[in-house]
């Protein structure tokens, strides 16, 4: 095979491989939690995959590694050695050290480390050994001669699919043979079962093969058959030249399979039904377009009906073909999902604190992108919420609640949106601490009057952090303000709800795709705008009076007692021929990031789905514009990116 | 030319035996279990059964069992793709009626090999 044809199958062999990694850790944890001993077989399965497919896919070092804990996981399947705590945790060990191993294959780095090294000696000493098993020694090289070999097959061996002449041509391929029948056991035709092998044979093979290699051409029909070889030691051998290549004799050790296919997998695993519904589209779309066509030559009244339903046909299958093929690029949150169980394990070990774990809706779909970029807010919100949020057992006693706490990871649809939700039930934001960190950085005035809401908005400014004494967990200089922003590039949002003593609940809300978004046509002097419709809040007409210029530059207008900055779209793109009294033009009321400004424009054209395309591939990042899309008219319009206006504003503002 | 089914629940090695076998001028279809392979077998008769023995739903032992007492298989070659440290599972898949087996890792080579053993 070709490098490149094996170096394909390596790099299935490693997304298949770090599923079954996956599940091995699943299944584990399952077990831990008493689990039945079924799991133990898909444990079992998944590691004996890796190491047969480690091994032939040219990984050695793996496979070997692979090796030793299958037989530990071979030992509890056949029921000889009971699974208890420490060995789950070996396992897991296991399936972590598996995963480097994987990384360091996909970097084209040497495989082994100390840890595979250590815990391969683990395993080995867990099951009575002092070291790993080593390879098994070479045969010696085996005498070579002339044979007799007396063969007789049981009756049912052609239904095996094992045909003597088979074995015939292989022997003569080893030396000179001669072959004589031994009709001994034939029955009377009367008797004789057509499909059944009555015969026996007694064959002579002259040459240089070995006892093995003679033995290896019987090797699939040893039970099936009585067999004897024994040297022709009397008659001397005459020298068959170039016959003596063996078919049987073992080829050459899989050779090292190219490393080639990058690191990051750039594909997608399709559900083949999805597959299918799109064909049996593009099928719609074809038939709609062959009857579109017969107007080619022109249309008359009579038929404008058909025309009619042709279009709307045309428009349904368009949408159609449109969701499907974005349902492509979707895939369940199950897969980010299931790596919580165990981080929320080993966290809850480390703290000190019972957590029981909730996962809801993992099957619900994302698209890949906002999948790949979700689990680090996620584990983020989830290490917070067991470090901060959850008391520890003693201090949930005393607060009259279990002593586990419950974690619960939600994801559902919700309109156009997916909402994933965090939620504990643990002591819920302290309003003083919080309050009391917030004055001491200086974010609030230490007279400030905030409500609820205000207060729970304080933890995702830059560099708040509550906890007295940082803990290697959450205090890694990463605090709320980063998830809010990683979800915002995500086109989402974060909000916290929380109750004291009841908990609280992180709700992220994300767009459905990045492809298409929902926004507003917003017309400034010649050019169209696109406003998302998700960071809209309202859209007024002002009076003049309005909008006041503030000291040293910028404008404000009040909006439900707040005041808000202005940022005039035709100034802050250059456009000409705008609309430049506040009465005559519209303010569109944004929010990103937690902040509102308003932008103001001459009028809105409608609202409509853009199709995003990326201004960065095309011509260069434009600060305040997130991509642009073509117009039903064939005119390009920008997509204004809020959430960098929002920032550019406050850059602004501290300027 | 052969009609060959290749039977892994790894979707890698079911790649990688089957690239072999087309370049080798075969006609190879996969399935990714036991149950699945019976499927096809019963749909059209396969020259040759290349099948893993570790598979969820119906295992590769069971799989030989159920295709042998098909008559349309009766004396097909059926080839147990099996792992050294497992040498009870070649004499299991013999007695369930399996013609020989391939002992993983292989290497294209050897594949090819072993199927011209068994097709001649």
């Amino acid at each position: 095979m070709s490098k490149a044809g094996m170096a394909q199958f390596q790099q299935v062999f490693i997304e298949e491989s770090l599923e079954g990694l996956d599940t091995m850790e699943a299944s584990l944890l399952a077990l831990d939690e008493g689990g039945d001993a079924e799991l133990v077989h898909g444990i079992f399965r998944a590691a004996h995959s890796i190491k047969g497919g480690a091994a032939t896919f040219g990984f050695p070092e793996m496979s070997a590694f692979t090796h030793e804990a299958e037989s530990l996981l071979d030992e509890i399947r056949g029921g000889r050695r009971a699974i208890d705590g420490g060995i789950v945790e070996l396992l897991l060990r296991v399936v972590d050290c598996l995963r480097g191993m994987f990384a360091r294959a996909q970097a084209g780095e040497p495989l082994n480390d100390e840890l595979a090294d250590g815990l391969r000696r683990e395993l080995a000493a867990l099951m009575g050994r002092a070291e790993p098993v080593a390879a098994p020694a070479q045969a010696a090289a085996a005498q070579a001669g002339a044979w007799r070999i007396d063969f007789r097959p049981r009756p049912g061996m052609l239904a095996g699919g094992n045909d003597p002449l088979r074995l015939f041509r292989e022997l003569a391929a080893l030396g000179e043979l001669a072959v004589v029948a031994d009709l001994d056991r034939l029955p009377p035709l009367d008797r004789l079962e057509p499909t059944e092998c009555h015969l026996g044979w007694r064959l002579e093979l002259r040459g240089e093969a070995t006892r093995e290699a003679v033995a290896a051409v019987f090797d699939w029909v040893e039970d099936e058959c009585e067999l004897a070889i024994e040297p022709l030691a009397a008659v001397p051998a005459p020298a068959v030249p170039g016959a003596s290549d063996s078919p049987s004799a073992p080829a050459a050790p899989a050779g090292r399979a190219a490393r080639e296919g990058g690191a990051e997998s750039g594909s997608v695993r399709v559900a083949t039904d999805k597959i299918d519904g799109l064909i049996n589209l593009v099928g719609e779309l074809v038939i709609t377009q062959s009857m579109l066509d017969t107007f080619r030559e022109g249309v008359d009244a009579s038929r404008l009906a058909l025309l009619e339903q042709g279009l709307a046909q045309l428009a349904r299958h368009t949408r159609e073909l449109q969701e499907s093929v974005m349902g492509i690029r979707m895939l369940p949150i199950a897969s980010v999902f299931n790596r919580f169980p165990r981080m929320v394990r080993d966290l809850g070990r480390k703290l000190d604190k019972q957590v029981r774990l909730e996962l809801a809706g993992e099957q619900t779909e994302l698209d890949k992108t906002v999948l790949e970029k979700i689990g680090d807010p996620l584990v983020h919100l989830v290490r917070n919420a067991i470090d901060h949020g959850l008391e520890t057992p003693a201090r949930r006693r005393a607060a009259g609640k279990p002593e586990a706490g419950t974690l619960r990871l939600e994801a559902f649809h919700r309109g156009g949106s997916i909402v994933v939700e965090v939620a504990d039930d643990g002591a819920g934001l302290d309003r003083a601490a919080i309050l009391a960190k917030a004055v001491q950085r200086g974010l609030v005035a230490a007279d400030a009057v905030l409500d609820d809401e205000a207060v729970a908005e304080l933890i995702f400014q830059p560099g708040f952090s509550t906890a007295a004494v940082a803990t290697d967990l959450s205090g890694r200089g990463v605090g709320m303000d980063v998830v809010r922003r990683n979800v915002a590039e995500l086109g989402g949002s974060v909000v916290v709800r929380s109750e004291p003593g009841r908990g609280s609940t992180f709700t992220i809300t994300l767009p459905l795709t990045l492809a298409i978004i929902d926004g507003l046509t917003a017309t400034v002097g010649n050019e169209r705008y696109i406003v998302p419709l998700v960071s809209i809040v309202e859209s007024v007409q002002l009076q003049a009076e309005a909008v006041r210029a503030v000291v040293g530059g910028g404008e404000l207008f009040r909006f439900r007692g707040d005041y808000l900055p202005v940022i005039r779209l035709h100034e802050m793109f250059g456009c000409d021929g705008a609309v430049r009294e506040v009465e005559r033009g519209l303010m569109i009321v944004v929010e990103a990031d937690g902040g509102r400004v308003g932008l103001f424009v001459d009028g809105l054209a409608g609202q409509q789905q853009a199709v995003v395309k990326s201004l960065e591939d095309h011509y260069r990042r434009v600060p305040g514009v997130s991509g642009a899309t073509i117009l039903s008219d064939g005119s390009v319009a920008l997509i204004v990116d809020v959430a960098g206006l929002v920032r550019l504003q406050g850059r602004r503002r501290a300027a | 030319m052969a009609k060959i089914l290749a039977v892994d629940d790894s979707a890698s090695m079911r790649g990688m035996v089957s690239f072999t076998l087309r370049g080798a001028g075969h006609e190879v279809s996969e399935a990714e279990n036991g149950e699945l392979a019976l499927d096809a077998a019963r749909g059209e008769r396969f020259d040759l059964v290349l099948a893993d023995v570790n598979m969820p739903v119906m295992d590769g032992i069971a799989m030989v069992r159920e295709l042998r007492a098909l008559d349309a298989y009766k004396g097909v070659p059926i080839l147990m793709l099996t792992t050294e440290s497992h040498a009870d599972k070649k004499m299991e898949g013999k007695a369930a009626g399996a013609t020989g087996w391939l002992v993983k890792p292989f290497d294209p080579e050897q594949l090819l090999a072993t199927v011209r053993r068994v097709l001649g």
